[in-house]
């Protein structure tokens, strides 16, 4: 039975929703820093921080998995992209460990509280920065050279690249707001809900932005989009789009605390297929499909048999503890 | 500059680095995520307050050393790609798969329960919060399998085949994961691991008994310590030995380097004690050693003959002087440990060990023996794999990824900053909570946040001490 399955797009499949977990979870850990400037007042930090602080190391295992996802089931392509996007990796993982122990060393300091705040902020901002670059970086292609990564260090800064990053830190933002909405009161989301919008409009404009110009890197996602009939299938999402865009705003502006947060996920996850329909089957765009970068089928079925029994478990317990610090978090002393 | 450099030793240099700082908070965490399981198990059994205060006292720390091992590990999981790619394209087969079952087993579950572990005993309750913490700490040790499998497999490379685009490809998973040295290795981390811990708790408790001997708190934690340390050091020692012989039965070379066998021994190799290894001569000079004893240890035969580095091809040496170092300083500190642990247990036996001064001072001076040792350890076992990073099979040079130096050097260069102010503040944040004693109606790690807003800091929870049962 197995034999009829094809399982580099089973774990293409995988990583793709290993990685969109990702954004979904720490998407608005990272916006919610990104926010950090904007809320000033030492209260309103304490509440923001406390709204993620119970499950962002969770939320940022997702990563792990996808990285190492990667490596076990297509080491091809890890051992070609990591090099090519060497720079935007390194810079995430600074903006990482800077993000990282802000959550605790900001409690273990009254001098110091500032600098751990602009860490905060500042990891947020340059994690979120390299994904978007490389994300951008992946789209336009690397240059590969029998089974390595032949290109220069510099390759991956592009105009398209840095589109892509500026667009991924609207995004996050725009789900850090309505995170804000989720978990906050008062003056703190009446503000959520003013960024909101203003995040809202943003982040339509770089959808349309990184629409635009994707076709022109390559023939093969223009041909993917616009040529017959591939153009039938795919309208969906961009009607998708303004339908959820639509939704959206009405939960804005009829002030409904637990749905924009939700929809904005949506949002994302109609862009994540939008992209997922430019790549299948490259996983290094252009230049190695799903197929070539391959682990062995026996790696692959194994990771299978663990992925299917744990990952419903995980979703569970994580679930769970989403639901143990349900409901608005209160200035002061954490959640009530 | 930096094009003039090598950039495959800068590469080996930042995984030297990167994995250093790494290192010291998993074998932290792995052995206070157990320990602060065993102090709420013996709070909710007898209620007793004193051990909800020294929980709540290492939980705060526990929660900067665990935040720090977190963001230094992600590190690692991208360091196989980026400056590892040869590496990654060549195992990822059979490493990848090990390592997604560390996050799949492992770091989830221990992610998925922190939050409550750290915030959560008023809203779930005590059992099920008693429940988070075991799965936090039988996390740390599923994550300590998965990683020690995958570190063992590239010593001791076992259940492969290798297919035509030159990638390692696994014939029999049992072997893979269960090969040779994986046993050995994964008892004698885990036992450094609590050793570890152990001389770090030991140590904060020996400071404020030192200050008085009366405090409540640091009596138990302190005690609970040396009995770690008593127990455990000498199983250690014999696990590092039975480690030992593995080690000469499927990497003799490495055994060579540790040894400072340059040269075979046919009727009984000598234990050099101390030397300077000298890698071009490839001899040990100056050196003090006790006849036979090497072939004693190694071999339970005095006259048994060894074979020394000039049985293998030069390419092929690890590089002696730091293996024989590290080496030396691993078990040095090891038999300190072990003094540390007996002496606790003639203080005990006399009623002396809540007061005793050179005890003490003794296992304050201790504290940091532990970190050490596994750092030594680790570069004991890894250099001696060199020049090999899956052991006679791939050479670390066809590793490396396409890099140029300056970018290689560059990203080392960002991560020794970063490391050193992010670590260093971390250090001082855990030293600053270990300064203070714990004490009655010790809060956890969010607890105290109204009284800090107020300026208070912690250290004057000190004053509230008297009132423990």
């Amino acid at each position: 039975m197995m034999a009829a399955v094809d399982l580099a797009t089973v774990w293409a499949f995988i990583i793709a929703f290993a990685v969109f977990v990702y954004i979904v979870m720490d998407g608005f850990d990272l916006g919610l820093g990104m926010l950090f400037p904007l809320f000033p007042a030492k209260a309103d930090r304490d509440v923001m921080m406390n709204s993620v602080a119970p499950v962002w190391d969770g939320n940022e295992t997702w990563l792990v998995l996808g990285g190492g996802g990667l490596m076990a089931a297509f080491p091809l392509a890890y051992a070609v992209l990591m090099p090519a996007l060497y720079t935007p990796i390194i810079a995430m993982l600074i903006g990482l460990i800077f993000r990282g122990v802000a959550f605790e060393f900001r409690w273990r300091t009254t001098a110091a509280r500032n600098r751990w705040d602009i860490a905060f902020a500042g990891g947020s901002l340059l994690a979120t920065l390299a994904q978007g670059v490389a994300l951008g970086a992946i789209l336009q292609g690397v240059h590969v050279e029998g089974r390595n990564y032949a290109g220069g260090w510099w390759d991956w800064l592009t105009l398209f690249s840095l589109l892509t990053g500026i667009a991924l830190m609207i995004g996050y933002c725009l789900l850090g707001a309505t995170w804000l909405v989720l978990k906050t009161e008062g003056a703190l989301r009446d503000k959520a809900y003013r960024l909101s919008w203003v995040l809202l409009f943003a982040m339509l404009a770089a959808i349309a932005m990184v629409s635009l110009a994707t076709p022109f890197l390559s023939i093969q996602y223009a041909q993917r989009w616009f040529a017959w009939p591939n153009v039938i299938l795919v309208a969906p999402v961009p009607i998708a789009v303004a339908a959820v865009t639509a939704l959206l705003m009405r939960s804005l502006a009829q002030k409904q605390d637990s749905r924009p947060f939700f929809l904005s996920l949506v949002l994302f996850a109609l862009s994540y297929a939008g992209l997922g329909i430019s790549m299948y089957p490259y996983i290094v765009p252009q230049s190695i499909t799903i197929w070539q970068a391959a682990a062995p089928r026996n790696s692959q079925i194994f990771m299978l048999v663990g992925f299917a029994g744990l990952v419903p478990l995980i979703l569970g317990y994580t679930g769970w503890a989403y639901w143990v610090f349900r409901g608005k978090v209160r200035a002061g002393s954490g959640y009530h | 500059m930096l094009s003039n450099l090598d950039p495959i030793v800068l590469a080996r240099a930042q995984f030297a680095f990167t994995m250093s700082f790494h290192i010291v908070f998993p074998a932290f965490s792995i052995g206070l995520a157990s320990y602060l399981a065993v102090l709420e198990a013996i709070w909710l059994w007898t209620g007793r307050e004193v051990f909800l205060n020294l929980f709540h006292y290492w939980l705060k720390i526990f929660a900067i050393a665990f935040g720090m091992g977190v963001v230094s590990g992600i590190v690692m999981s991208y360091q196989f790609g980026t400056n590892w790619s040869g590496f990654a394209d060549k195992t990822g087969p059979v490493i990848g798969p090990l390592m997604a079952y560390e996050v799949l087993t492992a770091f989830f579950l221990e992610a998925g329960f922190l939050g409550v572990m750290l915030f959560g005993l008023d809203r779930v309750g005590p059992r099920l919060h008693f429940v988070a913490t075991l799965m936090v700490a039988t996390g740390t040790l599923i994550s300590a399998f998965w990683i020690l499998s995958a570190n063992s497999w590239m010593q001791t490379p076992a259940g492969y085949a290798v297919n035509p685009d030159g990638q390692f490809v696994v014939a029999d998973w049992f072997k893979v994961i269960f090969n040779p040295s994986f046993p050995y290795r994964l008892v004698h981390m885990v036992l450094a691991a609590y050793l570890t811990t152990s001389l770090v708790v030991g140590a904060v408790g020996a400071y404020h008994l030192l200050r008085d001997p009366h405090l409540a708190g640091p009596r138990v934690m302190f005690s609970m310590a040396m009995w770690m340390a008593a127990l455990v050091a000498p199983i250690q020692i014999l696990a590092g030995d039975q480690h030992g012989l593995n080690t000469l039965e499927h990497q003799p070379a490495k055994v060579m380097a540790m040894e400072g066998h340059y040269q075979s021994h046919p009727d009984g190799a000598p234990l050099v004690l101390f030397g300077l290894p000298d890698q071009a001569a490839g001899r040990v000079g100056y050196q003090i050693a006790i006849p036979k004893l090497s072939s004693l240890i190694l071999k339970h035969s005095l006259d048994a003959p060894l074979a020394g580095l000039d049985t293998v091809p030069r390419e092929n040496w690890p590089p002696v002087p730091i293996t024989f170092w590290s080496f030396r300083v691993m078990v040095a500190l090891g038999f300190l440990i072990f003094g540390l642990g007996l002496f606790s247990l003639w203080t005990r036996w006399r009623g002396t060990l809540f007061v005793s001064r050179p005890l003490h001072i003794f296992a304050l001076s201790m504290g940091p023996a532990g970190f050490i040792a596994v750092l030594a350890g680790w570069i004991t076992t890894e250099t001696g794999r060199q020049p090999f990073t899956v052991y006679g099979l791939l050479r670390t040079a066809d590793a490396a990824s396409p890099l140029a130096a300056p970018a290689v050097g560059s990203s080392l260069l960002a991560f020794v900053v970063v490391y050193f102010t992010v670590f260093a503040a971390g250090a001082i944040y855990i030293l600053r909570l270990m300064a203070a004693s714990p004490h009655h109606g010790e809060q956890g790690p969010r607890g105290d946040m109204p009284a800090r807003a107020a300026g208070i800091t912690p250290a004057s929870g000190v004053a509230g001490q008297g009132a423990l049962p």
